[in-house]
């Protein structure tokens, strides 16, 4: 993937940028949209795992996210609710770091179960058996009241906290601290998705996407592989989620507005399906645009410019920017050497 | 059983309004494969061109209908025209893209020109309702039920006894052969989606003094349609008016009997109950694309 | 070698599919024994694809059934053929295109090393060390077929001849006990014909059957044990390259009258499945 110089050093430059950033930013306004940009960062890297590695669009992404969001709230909040034949369950709060844990293992289970379901079908179907089944969610979470407030939202979410051995508990309150947080979430998140995708897990995700007919034909169980991506990147999007939880400390059911789910695809769109700095770059393009938009346009006006850079991005480098800049990067030094032709081969 | 006849004459009248939300967007995948994300703006768009004509304008509700309907049919051949038409033979996913970003900028636009705030469409009819024995049903209902069936007939009179639907359905069965046979696809496509563009915008219109026009409402009726065609079989026009009847009746009985709150879930669930248990949907032809 | 006398590897039992009206295969029976060259021929649309679709389990017979090593294939997925022994190649798409030549045999490699998904997102050195064994065998395989000059090269720029050739070395990266060839030769000019011609012997040296699909008739004859003749979905001879070359039906078959329109219902048939 990184076989061109100039490229190859991009994550490792951009991780230092982002990580000296703050010493010499201290506007509240724009570290707290670089914090929202790097969570639905991590989301959009969650995204590609599937979207871009796989080639399966799933609309229903931010159901994920949102799962992360309140599994992680209920978790360091608890609750009290009475379930059919007057079953209770009382839950008594739990550190949030527990809460991240299982918002990660709670939103991974669900992808696996949504997988294995919805990898029955492909195409059309598919978008859309993920688009519904984020809107049941988003509807349980409404009207579940009892365990969620439903629109009154859960509030009073702790911050993060990390107990260390010996050097005491470290309390993520500040926006630094959560700048700092994110950051490390998204770097792992990354390192993750780079090892997975150059494991053979990774091999046989590309081969389905590039030609089924011929990945199965060498042993690739599909279902099986899809499902693994599906868990991988639900579990990663639930992880997203729960620092969203606790650092905006409130969470409502509009954390599962189709929107958000169509601003990761733009991301991942955008920078490139299928590589990994890709979603990183779109990532921070359309979080931080609305912050370049803001004195100028009117929020309405901003998911205009939203929808028509899509539409731009998508007619003219439909594979995203990164791919360009490496084609362009990789023309210029070997423009001499040109390929043999190519006899025109027609893919079914 | 009052309140069952109730719920049943509700389900009818619902169902009707849902049939014609539905057959727009399964034509347009039928024929041109296109999964149609800008469905529920056109429904929102025809609501409000609805209400400009009779607040900008001063027409009445009955001429403000054909209104909307020329302009839903108006905007879709202008989308189909400059992004639809550039991208054909370009796969699947990056339609539905660029329909989700032209569907953004669509309902962005409603809600910066006309602000979030909702409107209301006049109408000519009676507050009292109409009382058929123990049931009643208002006007409005009745008359928006009429429209769409009336609205339905015209869309299959023309698909089934018409040389432009003829051509259509020619190129819903090979549009390759259909253009080798001198069939205009390009003209099919543009025609098509301006045709099923129409039929959301109406149904907006019609829809919009029943409830409330506000640049949201689009959201849930594209739902709705998303599961009417998947109940139909997406491409299936017969298959798109029983689904709509099948909706309605689950919502009806779903929120009479069941809990309020989740009648919207309803779409939802017959989508992924459908598509689990028979992925082509309940009414799909062998022979249907796709 | 002695093969005439051991059980059959593959056994392909009354199988016939029909599509629609339409019999792609009717009633089509024969052996394959271990270690044998085996040629399926005849002209086009005689239902050579259609019969290695049913072997790798992309197709469903309607009727008969194929079993390999014993084992009957009713039912099972082609993953699970391919990971009983039996691989095979494709006529038309045979490389995954974006990828390197070298990562497109690692991704045929894709379950060697054994490596679990925790091992790998950990870096662990027990995956380091089934990545590296998986580097060194994918490069032992580009060697054998000869295309270790292109590991780094995109598998889709390279040229229709030496897509073959990494069809060839993907099924291989499978460790099948036999292999299916789809045409294996088309686009290979005279001389990469014979390097390949010895690359299918080292690979039955190596103890491997083959089947092969092949329209070039010369080679079919010089590298054949055995010959399939299929026309019209129903076999109309088999026995050693001699006894073929001499058959009536099968000179009929490829010259006689039927020709002509065997030749545009395949032409029918290639429009339907492109």
């Amino acid at each position: 993937m990184t076989r061109h110089l100039p490229l190859s050093h991009l994550p490792l430059a951009l991780l230092v940028v982002l990580a000296l950033l703050p010493l010499g930013l201290s506007d509240p306004y724009l570290l707290n949209a670089l914090i929202q940009t790097g969570i639905f960062t991590i989301g959009a890297m969650s995204l590609n795992l599937l979207l871009g590695y796989t080639g399966q669009l799933s609309l229903g992404h931010i159901a994920f996210f949102g799962i992360g969001a309140y599994a992680s709230a209920l978790t360091a909040l608890g609750f009290d609710v009475e379930l059919l034949f007057g079953w209770r369950v009382v839950h008594e709060p739990w550190p949030p770091l527990a809460g991240f844990v299982l918002a990660v293992l709670i939103a991974g289970a669900t992808g696996y179960l949504v997988g294995r379901l919805s990898f029955r079908v492909r195409g059309a179907y598919f978008v859309i058996v993920t688009i519904s089944f984020a809107e049941v969610v988003r509807l349980v979470a409404l009207n579940w009241v009892e365990l969620t407030q439903g629109p009154l939202a859960l509030t009073g979410i702790p911050a993060m906290r990390l107990g260390l051995p010996g050097l005491g508990e470290m309390i993520f309150r500040t926006k630094v601290q959560n700048y700092y947080l994110v950051l490390a979430v998204a770097a792992l998140s990354y390192l993750v998705v780079a090892r997975f995708t150059r494991s053979r897990f990774g091999r046989a995700m590309r081969g389905l996407k590039e030609n089924e007919a011929l990945a199965l034909s060498v042993g690739v169980n599909a279902t099986r592989t899809l499902t693994i991506a599906a868990t991988a990147s639900a579990a990663m999007a639930g992880a997203a989620g729960s620092l969203y939880a606790h650092y905006f400390r409130i969470v409502d059911p509009d954390v599962f507005l189709f929107s958000t789910t169509v601003t990761m695809v733009i991301m991942v769109v955008s920078g490139g399906k299928g590589t990994l700095i890709g979603p990183v770059v779109g990532g921070l393009i359309f979080g931080l645009l609305p912050v370049a938009l803001r004195p100028v346009l009117a929020p309405e006006a901003q998911w205009i410019v939203y929808g028509a850079v899509l539409i731009l991005i998508l007619f003219l480098m439909p594979r995203g920017i990164v791919p360009k800049l490496e084609a362009l990067a990789a023309r210029r030094p070997r423009a001499a050497a040109a390929q043999k032709p190519v006899e025109a081969e027609s893919r079914p | 059983m009052t309140q069952a006849l109730q719920h049943l004459l509700n389900t009818l009248v619902l169902g009707g309004t849902y049939a014609l939300l539905g057959i727009g967007l399964t034509l347009i995948f039928g024929i041109m494969n296109v999964v149609n994300f800008t469905h529920g703006a056109l429904y929102t768009f025809g609501a409000y061109a609805a209400y400009l004509a009779c607040a900008a304008l001063g027409l009445d509700f009955f001429l403000a209908l054909p209104v909307a309907i020329l302009a839903g049919l108006a905007l879709g051949a202008l989308i189909e025209l400059v992004l639809l038409r550039p991208l054909r033979g370009s796969d699947m996913d990056t339609t539905m893209l660029v329909m989700i970003g032209a569907g953004i900028i669509l309902q962005s636009g409603t809600l910066w020109i006309f602000g979030g705030v909702a409107k209301a469409i006049p109408t000519p009819f009676p507050d009292a309702p109409l009382q058929i024995g123990p049931v009643s049903l208002s006007w409005l209902r009745v008359f928006v039920f009429a429209a769409a069936l009336a609205l339905i007939a015209v869309t299959y009179g023309l698909i089934n006894g018409t040389r432009l639907g003829r051509a259509m359905r020619a190129s819903f069965q090979d549009a390759d052969t259909a253009a080798l046979m001198g069939v205009n696809v390009g003209f099919i496509y543009t025609a098509t989606f301006a045709i099923g563009s129409a039929l959301a915008a109406a149904a907006g219109a019609l829809l919009g003094p029943v409830y409330v026009v506000f640049p949201q409402m689009g959201d849930l009726a594209a739902v709705k349609a998303f599961a009417i065609v998947i109940l139909g079989g997406l491409g299936s026009i017969s298959g798109a008016t029983i689904g709509g009847f099948i909706l309605a009746l689950a919502e009806e009985f779903g929120a009479g009997y069941v809990s309020s709150g989740y009648r919207d879930a309803m779409g939802f669930l017959i989508i992924i109950a459908v598509l689990l248990v028979k992925p082509t949907g309940l009414f799909a032809r062998a022979e249907r694309i796709g | 070698m002695s093969v005439s006398d051991t059980a059959p590897i593959l056994c392909v039992d009354h199988v016939m599919v029909r599509f629609g009206g339409l019999t792609a295969i009717a009633d089509l029976h024969f052996d394959v024994r271990p270690g044998e060259i085996l040629s399926l021929i005849g002209p086009n649309g005689a239902g050579k694809t259609t019969a290695f679709n049913v072997i790798t389990g992309f197709l469903k017979p309607t009727q008969g059934e194929v079993r390999f090593k014993g084992v009957p294939l009713g039912g099972l997925q082609p993953h699970s053929i391919t990971r009983l022994g039996l691989a095979r190649t494709f006529q038309r798409t045979s490389v995954f295109p974006d990828d390197t030549v070298l990562d497109n045999v690692l991704i045929g490699l894709h379950r060697e090393g054994g490596g679990r998904l925790f091992d790998a997102v950990f870096n662990l050195k027990r995956e380091r060390a089934a990545e590296r064994a998986a580097h060194e065998n994918a490069r032992a395989i580009l060697d054998l077929v000869g295309l270790s000059g292109r590991a780094q090269e995109k598998a889709g720029a390279l040229s229709y001849g030496e897509q073959r050739l990494v069809g060839v070395a993907l099924a291989l990266a499978t460790r099948p006990s036999m292999l299916l060839l789809d045409e294996p030769v088309s686009g290979m000019n005279a001389s990469e014909t014979q390097v390949f011609v010895d690359l299918l012997r080292t690979i039955r040296a190596r103890g491997v059957t083959i089947l092969l699909v092949e329209h070039d008739m010369p080679m079919v004859m010089e590298v054949s044990d055995r010959i399939v003749v299929l026309n019209y979905g129903r076999l109309i001879a088999e026995g050693p390259p001699d006894a073929i070359r001499a058959d009536p039906a099968v000179i009929e078959a490829y010259l006689g009258k039927g020709a002509a329109a065997a030749v545009a219902q395949a032409a029918m048939q290639e429009a339907a499945h492109a």
